[in-house]
């Protein structure tokens, strides 16, 4: 009796505030949210910040990459110079270098400049050297090589300028450098600038930096990252064939048939820990095991994607297991009750249901592997190495390249700041890359969910 | 106080569908079922009803072996259908199911089309030849369920979009598609409104007709209307086993007059 009035008083008291005044627990309740809603509100702008700006910096730095500065002149392709005795024989046409070339393409250049009216101190045919690209020779060299009746004709050429040029025009290289520079003069500028007015020289957008090879130190104006893309491909293609088919199937067991005990516990440690090897560790692996061992080719991309298969694999497990986890047990038992077998059971029921968390799961261990520069320093995946697209499949996956960020890596490592800005134009590509997986990653993980 | 039950029905001896001997459960050292015997008559719907961890569950899950799935679960003595001892090493536990039915307390359709969740069984065990063939157990199946006229213009609408009643059916249709000679239930009508209940139970008493049904209910009353035997299960013992009027009516053990009166449980 005594505790009943006891409540009612208590009631009472409490009836005297009124609902429309916060009480100071609740007061303190409803600051401490706001705060934390504050939190993290800062801490999704200061990410937002942090990724504007890096992204406005990359774009930045790596957009020239994307565009280079051309000469087109046409080009007297002189029939005593490069076809002695007028037979237009390959063979024949094949024994001028292109020491051969180098005057011709000189002459047009000089020859551009008395057409134009140009005033320059530059008076002789040599001075053009410092405007043309060291590939120059070479491309018009191929082009004779690949079609002896030019011979004798006067073709129009879109040649490569020199980095320094191209520098010039996109101002990474300024005027007062040019004292201490030895490749290229102020008249030579004065020069470029008179050309750019009559549309001889123009920066032009360079399909070749997305699809050509890689070139030596000292002409950044021709590395492109195609060569490069392709390895990153092939080595792809040998991370999704193995670590897909093996991760699934390892984490289909564990999860679904292994019986519960100190074996299975400790290969679910084991692989766990795997995950958090450094990368480089698998990159000494793969060195040990496939090439030292096996006698597997170096600097192949099948050996690179051997290592980053290795190093996809628990990403892969982790990942499975965890979405054959969340699929409802009941499920199995439903399956199970109709007279399912275990593996019916999975293949017809689990394995569907957890299909987006698996492919989320892969696409994320792919564009890790995509990314791995580490391992590939070890196998030889990093340096000057393929001028040229592999001939075939085979070719793809045995003989060497490189892979994109290794490749990136490896301009960013070279002396001559042309260079640099081709870093940063590959990790644009290899972005664009990353953000592709993902979307598709997101595009099948709706294109399943879908079907409930 | 509980609904009498029906006198017409028919109380007299049945062939033994299946039959249990000194079965023994363990769940690691976790003694679950104690040395449990009981004949379960064919065409015949048997009630399993105790407090709860008595052991219901674990037991009907021994009927179709469902608790081989569980690791640390080990089944000891012997269980008989038509004279087969089912943790006989030449039995195939998957055939043995597709025999033994189930239905669980919670709905759990497959995230599929109401069709496909019928067809589902039916198919994986080839009882139909064709696509007619399977329309047709599909249809059947579902009226068994009683549940046709509700799903007829939505069978390939996911099975996961019906209400919870609805779902209960649909598993109940699925589990009768198989053709099974006996079917498990495991507090089939938990998640049901009174209407689903009264409908399902109408179900289970038409399916006495063909199967051997075997309940498991928390509700005195659902057994009490549903059931001809009733066995009352505690701590994991097999208390008492009989004609459901009588154990609803005059129980020969106190414990179980205590639990059909409310008093523990
Ligand atoms: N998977 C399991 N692992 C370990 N112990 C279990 C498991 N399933 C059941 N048990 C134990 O076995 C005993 C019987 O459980 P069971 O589920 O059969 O009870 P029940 O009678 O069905 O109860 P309820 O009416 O609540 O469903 C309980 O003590 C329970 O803790
Ligand atoms: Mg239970």
């Amino acid at each position: 009796m005594t505790d009943a009035s006891m409540d009612n008083a208590a009631e009472g008291a409490r009836r005297t505030i009124s609902l429309y005044a916060d009480d100071d627990l609740t007061r303190k309740r409803n600051a401490a949210e706001k705060r934390f809603q504050a939190y993290g509100i800062a801490a999704i702008a200061a990410g937002l910040f942090f990724l504007i700006v890096l992204l406005v910096s990359i774009v930045g730095s790596g957009v020239g990459a994307f565009q280079q500065t051309f000469i087109t002149v046409p080009v007297y392709l002189d029939e005593a110079k490069l076809d002695k005795n007028g037979n237009r024989d390959v063979e024949d046409i094949k024994k001028v270098s292109t020491f051969g070339y180098n005057p011709l393409i000189e002459q047009a250049v000089f020859d551009k400049v008395t057409e134009n009216g140009i005033a320059t101190p530059l008076a002789k045919r040599g001075d053009m050297k410092a405007l043309l690209s060291a590939s120059a020779a070479a491309q018009v060299r191929d082009t004779v090589i690949a079609n002896p009746d030019l011979i004798g004709q006067t073709v129009e050429f879109r040649i490569l300028a020199s980095s320094r040029v191209d520098g010039y025009l996109k101002g990474r290289v300024k005027r007062e450098d040019v004292e201490r520079d030895k490749n290229i003069d102020a008249e030579h500028l004065d020069l470029v600038d008179a050309f750019v007015a009559s549309g001889v020289i123009q920066k032009q957008f360079n399909v070749d930096f997305i699809l050509g090879a890689d070139a030596s130190e000292s002409r950044p104006e021709q590395a492109g990252i195609g060569v490069a893309m392709l390895g990153s491909f092939f080595m792809m293609i040998v991370v999704l064939l193995l670590s897909l088919p093996i991760g699934v199937a390892a984490s289909i067991y564990l999860e679904e048939f292994a019986p519960q005990n100190r074996w299975t516990d400790m290969i679910e440690v084991n692989i766990s820990n795997l995950a958090a090897v450094p990368s480089i560790v698998f990159g000494i692996l793969g060195l040990a095991v496939f090439i030292q061992f096996a006698h597997l080719p170096q600097s192949a991309p099948l050996v690179g994607g051997l290592v980053l298969t290795l190093m996809t694999l628990p990403t892969i497990i982790i990942s499975t297991r965890a979405s054959l986890k969340a699929v409802p047990p009941s499920i199995r038992d439903a399956a199970l009750g109709v007279g399912a077998s275990k593996m019916q059971a999975v293949f017809h029921h689990v394995l569907p249901l957890a299909m987006p968390g698996i492919l989320t799961g892969t696409i994320i261990g792919l564009a890790q592997a995509l990314g791995e520069t580490a391992p590939l320093l070890l196998i030889g995946m990093v340096g000057y190495i393929a001028t040229n697209y592999p001939g075939g499949i085979a070719e793809g996956f045995l003989s060497p390249n490189s892979a994109m960020p290794a490749q990136i890596y490896e301009w960013a490592k070279r002396a001559d700041p042309a260079y640099y800005e081709r870093a940063w134009g590959g990790i644009i590509i290899l972005l664009v890359f990353l953000l592709t997986m993902n979307i598709i990653a997101i595009i099948l993980r709706r294109r399943f969910e879908r079907r409930w | 106080m509980y609904d009498t039950p029906n006198t017409e029905r028919d109380v007299d001896q049945k062939e033994i569908k299946i039959e249990a001997r000194g079965v023994q459960v363990f769940y690691g050292t976790t003694h679950a079922i104690k040395d449990v015997d009981v004949d379960i008559e064919d065409k015949t719907v048997t009630a399993f009803i105790g407090p709860s961890g008595c052991g219901k569950s674990t037991f009907l899950r021994c009927l179709n072996r469902m608790n081989d799935t569980i690791d640390i679960c080990r089944v000891e003595g012997k269980i008989e259908i038509d004279g087969d001892d089912i943790y006989d090493k030449r039995v195939d536990p998957v055939q043995l199911r597709a025999k033994v039915g189930m239905v669980f307390q919670k709905p759990n359709p497959f995230p599929k089309s109401i069709y496909d969740n019928i067809a589902y069984g039916p198919r994986i065990h080839g009882l139909a030849k064709t696509k007619a063939d399977l329309d047709e157990i599909v249809e059947k199946s579902l009226r068994r369920g009683a549940i046709w006229d509700e799903v007829k213009d939505r069978l390939h609408a996911p099975g996961t979009g019906l209400s919870g009643g609805q779902q209960q059916r649909l598993c109940i249709a699925r589990a009768v598609a198989t053709e099974p000679e006996v079917l498990l239930m495991d507090e089939p009508c938990s998640a049901l409104d009174p209407i689903a209940t009264a409908q399902v139970e109408e179900l289970i008493d038409e399916l006495r007709e063909n199967y051997s049904v075997v309940i498991v209910t928390h509700s005195m009353q659902q057994a009490a209307r549903v059931s001809q035997k009733t066995a009352f299960f505690h701590l994991g013992n097999l208390v008492e086993f009989g004609e459901t009027g009588k154990i609803f009516t005059n129980p020969e053990d106190s414990r179980t007059e205590s639990y059909i009166t409310g008093r523990i449980g």
